[in-house]
């Protein structure tokens, strides 16, 4: 059950395969959402929720599901997921529900999800599809937080909305929050400084050309 | 594997079927819980305007904590026209603010809510709704009982960007509100201008949000939108 293959499945997405910094997937919700720690969190959260979900099921159906429609049954499958998802928050937990709702788009759109359906749950059995969703999300999730770490603590000088640098002082002797760090552009730096370190470490990953 | 077209018609209306039963199912079976958070939240939004129901997270259970605050200080709740004149027979809390925003002037129903606080002090609270960069906005204006100064603000908002236009519905955004008046010294109706920081607040202005420029002029529209049509309501309680 966590043969080497198996748990290889799990840690390749959180380094040499990450879908942000070496696939190049879904950089649009990581702009959108990496303003601010607590949304990021809850992105990559519900990311995982439906991620893993999702794999499971198309993994299921995978015998069943008619070649020429198979792109618009994931679609199916991913959106039925996170309207679940939010209806049940919404009438559970109404105020993580209200943080949620701008990201409910986002994930039905997210390209990672689409992108491991197509190109792993189609064609592998359901508890491995469950690791590699597990996997990817947690590879979308360490880089999302990352960045939404520093845009929020470079951009507003908060963590998790607690005023470190207001506490310590900084402040006080002329240090003023970078306006630029909690516009979009900025993810992207950040995402491009993670790869470059990443590439730096690991020769592999840079392209012959 | 290629299927027979029968077969991938049937997969596909099968799919539709099953997926759709599941999702009214669950729309259905959680809309009262969903109707009654609504609710709850919109009565939250209102005592907060006011800067009350502040104890809610560490009340036992947050509905009964703000049904209970706001039957005990909102006082009063009525609908009134454009020319100010109260509307009898209709209940303020079920209007619905779109629909009236989608008729002319006159023919609106505007709801009041007014706040008794303990000292005695009334705060008049009118309810707002706009359009923002992507979607409504909203929010609840106070008036101190002088009718011309602002007592509080709540603003919220379907799904503005986080870090940016989302910030409306933060205290520092809000606090800026407070004894702003909108109406100047002559007495005409002037509202809030929200502008880009660096142009000098005065009495009736506050700065707008950085990087957040289409939200924070959505924002002013709707306070000049909603807030004029009370103005005949206003000036007849002066």
């Amino acid at each position: 059950m966590f043969s080497s293959k198996n748990m290889k499945l799990l840690t390749n997405p959180l380094g040499d395969s990450n879908p942000i910094t070496v696939q190049v997937l879904g950089i649009c919700s990581a702009l959108a959402v990496t303003a601010k720690l607590k949304p990021a969190f809850v992105m990559a959260i519900s990311v995982l929720v439906v991620m893993t979900l999702s794999n499971v099921i198309i993994s299921l159906l995978r015998k069943t599901i008619p070649n020429r429609i198979r792109i618009i049954v994931q679609l199916v499958v991913i959106a039925t997921l996170v309207i679940l998802v939010d209806e049940v928050l919404r009438a559970f937990v109404y105020d993580v529900s209200k943080q949620l709702s701008v990201f409910v788009g986002l994930i039905i759109t997210n390209c990672i999800i689409m992108g491991r359906l197509e190109a792993f749950a189609l064609a592998n059995k359901p508890w491995d599809s469950f690791l590699d969703g597990l996997g990817n999300a947690f590879g979308y999730g360490w880089i999302l937080i990352v960045v939404a770490f520093f845009r929020e603590l470079l951009g507003s000088g908060t963590v998790w909305g607690y005023p470190v640098l207001d506490k310590i002082g900084l402040y006080d002797i002329g240090y003023e929050n970078n306006g630029l760090m909690i516009l979009s552009p900025m993810a992207l730096i950040v995402v491009g400084i993670i790869i470059w370190i990443q590439r730096s470490r690991n020769k592999d990953l840079i392209e012959s050309n | 594997m290629n299927r027979s077209n029968l077969y991938t018609f049937m997969y596909a209306s099968v799919m539709v079927i099953i997926v759709a039963a599941l999702l009214s199912l669950a729309a259905t079976g959680l809309k009262p819980l969903q109707d009654k958070n609504e609710e709850i939240a919109k009565k939250l939004d209102i005592l907060n305007t006011v800067g009350l129901g502040m104890e809610v997270g560490e009340a036992d259970s947050k509905n009964v904590y703000v049904e209970a605050e706001f039957d005990k200080f909102i006082t009063e709740s009525f609908v009134v026209n454009a020319k100010g004149e109260r509307v009898d027979g209709i209940d303020a809390f079920t209007i619905n603010l779109t629909k009236e925003n989608a008729k002319e002037v006159d023919k609106r129903t505007l709801p009041v809510y007014v706040c008794t606080h303990e000292n005695g002090a009334q705060n008049y609270i009118f309810p707002v709704l706009g359009k923002g960069l992507w979607g409504p906005i909203w929010g609840y204006v106070a008036l101190n009982d002088d009718f011309v100064s602002i007592a509080g603000v709540v603003f919220d908002h379907k799904g503005e960007t986080p870090g940016l236009g989302a910030e409306i519905n933060t205290p520092p955004f809000q606090d800026q509100f407070i004894d702003k008046k909108i109406f100047d010294s002559s007495g005409k109706f002037v509202s809030i201008q929200v502008n880009k920081i660096g142009i000098p607040v005065t009495e009736s202005s506050v700065d707008a949000i950085t990087g957040g420029t289409i939200t924070s002029k959505s924002l002013e529209e709707m306070l000049y939108d909603c807030l004029s049509v009370y103005e005949s309501f206003i000036n007849k309680q002066k």
